[in-house]
């Protein structure tokens, strides 16, 4: 129930982000009338529900157009992390003890570095772009994903139907893409989940520091700092990105909730990898 | 159990060795010649050599490598290029202001996190839980760059009741000390709420997770069973035993508090290491970046460290036989 309101609201959000371009204005268009408050008429009749920025922009138009680059950045991003997450943990799970020594030793080493710094880091060598985000999200969100995968996987290992697939003459490859990764996928995209949740936060995070993809491209984070500067006499302008931004991420995080649930989604790796998110 | 936690002591070295290589790495990968960012277009193939050498930068990578690292063990980061400065020395004053406010978060977080997991587990209503569980998810969800921006439009413009941004007033010079301590409290309380109530919200629903896990043990039934009054059994028990796993939490979220730092730093102007790495990426200075990226890897090691040590104080069974 949980899960499905979550994907509901983020299907929702995919929809309207998809129909922005013909459901409002362009995000960097400019209308001539700055600063109206969400509700008002300007002077051609065109209805801004969420009011204008102060360049006159209309806002919800422009959190529409955010939400197509937050999304996708924050979706590729995890497709990213999830693919690596998988091949480190089964890894681990299946081949021999040295290798899972040496995978799982770099996976807590990469845990132990603050993502944000590793993020700002990169930030700092590479021009900021939407490929660069959505690498560098990728690349410093895997680890939990790995660690999950591979205790799954490992408790999976011992259960009498993975002996059977080998006695079966099931290799390595065909056991754990036909028989573990089936059996343990709920729980491990209820972790994505979250990971997606705490992409598009931390992507919003970059675009406020000026450090992700670029303006006149919206994204929520650059909303958001656009608000911070007129926080005084048009506060809405970074209300609606950040509402819309937390909407989007407890929906995540109920998707994570609903599909843990029917599944043994242990307490402990939940808020393990909640509390990476910001 | 105790080797799934954070790491031991001995490993802590490793991973700020770790961090030392992975910054001289990603800093060599990087795109962009840094001899021709120093001498400008004009500069002659000579010139470039010349530079190169006094730089050591013609050297083999590996002896660059070892360079990098006794200078990094010194504490040598070099000079800032945006201010001049060393490196050490603006990091050296900005730590304090991170270590303030980080520990006063974290300290402020678990007690009242913990608090109110006790209070929901401990309340017969229903609706005390439902309503709790639904504030905490939604503050574990908030990101504290705009947390900082409501508390910022309500306490600093709307009531004006503390200062919005920096570390202390411009008259801070001219005050009582008493005065002064007061001027630093006001500008610490929004930085310091905003990290205190995303923490609150990710300890609340950890510690109570833990409290109800923990809720139907025979233990609690002996307690209650021998006539112990409810405050007693909550406190002795109760809290005692399902607050272990809280301990260990200390740990591993030491990463994304130093993270969350970062930006609440940022959006402050809060004068700590985060803002010191924000303003160094920014300008993309680099020998303040790698110097910052250093020192906050090693502020969470050492953090957990101290919380692994805590963890094994507090619960023997993790202890290293």
């Amino acid at each position: 129930m949980r899960a499905k309101l979550g994907a509901g609201i983020v299907v929702g959000f995919a929809a309207l982000a998809l129909a922005a371009p013909a459901a409002s204005l362009d995000g960097t268009d400019v209308v001539l009338t700055r600063f109206l408050p969400p509700g008002a008429v300007d002077d051609a009749g065109v209805l801004h529900l969420l009011g204008t920025d102060r360049l006159g922009r209309d806002v919800l138009s422009r959190l529409l157009h955010g939400a197509r680059v937050s999304l996708a950045v924050a979706l590729l991003a995890t497709v990213v992390s999830l693919a690596m997450g998988v091949v480190v943990g089964t890894s681990a799970a299946i081949l021999g003890p040295r290798v899972r020594a040496a995978l799982l030793g770099i996976t807590d080493f990469a845990l132990a570095l603050p993502r944000v710094v590793l993020l700002l880091l990169l930030a700092a060598l590479w021009q900021p772009s939407a490929g660069l985000v959505i690498a560098t999200l990728g690349l410093t969100g895997w680890m939990p994903l790995a660690r999950l995968v591979y205790a799954e996987s490992a408790a999976q290992l011992g259960r009498p139907y993975v002996g059977a697939a080998q006695a079966l003459g099931g290799g390595r490859r065909h056991t754990v893409v036909r028989h573990i990764l089936p059996n343990i996928g709920t729980t491990v995209l209820a972790a994505a989940a979250l990971g997606v949740g705490q992409a598009i936060t931390l992507e919003a995070g970059l675009s406020f520091l000026g450090l992700g993809v670029q303006p006149p491209t919206p994204s929520w984070g650059a909303l958001i700092a656009s608000g911070r500067e007129t926080i005084v006499n048009a506060p809405w302008v970074g209300l609606a990105p950040g509402i819309a931004l937390v909407i989007l991420v407890l929906a995540c995080s109920m998707i994570a909730d609903g599909l843990g649930q029917g599944n043994d989604l242990d307490r402990h790796q939940l808020s393990r990898l909640r509390s990476e998110a910001h | 159990m105790a080797s799934s936690f954070g790491f031991g002591i001995l490993r802590a070295p490793l991973v700020v060795l770790g961090v030392v290589t992975l910054t001289f790495l990603l800093l060599h990968a990087a795109p962009g010649d840094p001899i021709a960012l120093m001498l400008g277009p004009a500069a002659t193939t000579t010139d470039r050599e010349i530079a190169a050498r006094a730089l050591g930068l013609d050297q083999p990578l590996a002896e660059q490598y070892l360079r990098w690292l006794a200078r990094a063990i010194r504490g040598d980061f070099g000079r800032s290029i945006a201010t001049g400065r060393p490196v050490a020395s603006m990091l050296w004053q900005a730590w304090p202001a991170t270590a303030i406010l980080v520990g006063a978060s974290i300290a402020l977080s678990y007690a009242v996190g913990v608090l109110l997991a006790a209070f929901q587990s401990a309340s017969r209503h229903r609706w005390v839980d439902r309503i709790v569980s639904a504030v905490t998810v939604v503050l574990a969800a908030i990101p504290g760059y705009w947390l900082a921006f409501l508390l910022i439009m309500v306490f600093g413009y709307a009531l004006r009741w503390f200062p919005a941004f920096g570390a202390a007033g411009i008259d801070a010079e001219f005050l009582t000390p008493a005065g002064r301590l007061a001027d630093r409290l006001a500008h610490l309380a929004l930085p310091l709420a905003t990290l205190t109530l995303i923490g609150i919200g990710t300890v609340a629903r950890y510690a109570r997770g833990s409290l109800l896990a923990a809720a139907s043990e025979p233990y609690l039934l002996v307690a209650r069973a021998k006539g112990l009054r409810p405050a007693r059994v909550m406190l002795r028990h109760h809290l005692r035993n399902g607050l272990v796993p809280i301990v260990a939490l200390l740990g591993l979220s030491l990463p994304a508090l130093f993270s969350g730092a970062v930006f609440v730093e940022g959006v402050f102007a809060w004068p700590g290491v985060g803002q010191v790495l924000i303003q160094g990426v920014q300008s993309r200075d680099y020998p303040v970046v790698m110097a910052a990226t250093t020192l906050s890897a090693l502020l969470v090691v050492v953090g957990s460290v101290v919380a692994e040590v805590f963890l094994h104080r507090v619960d023997p069974r993790t202890r290293p036989s």
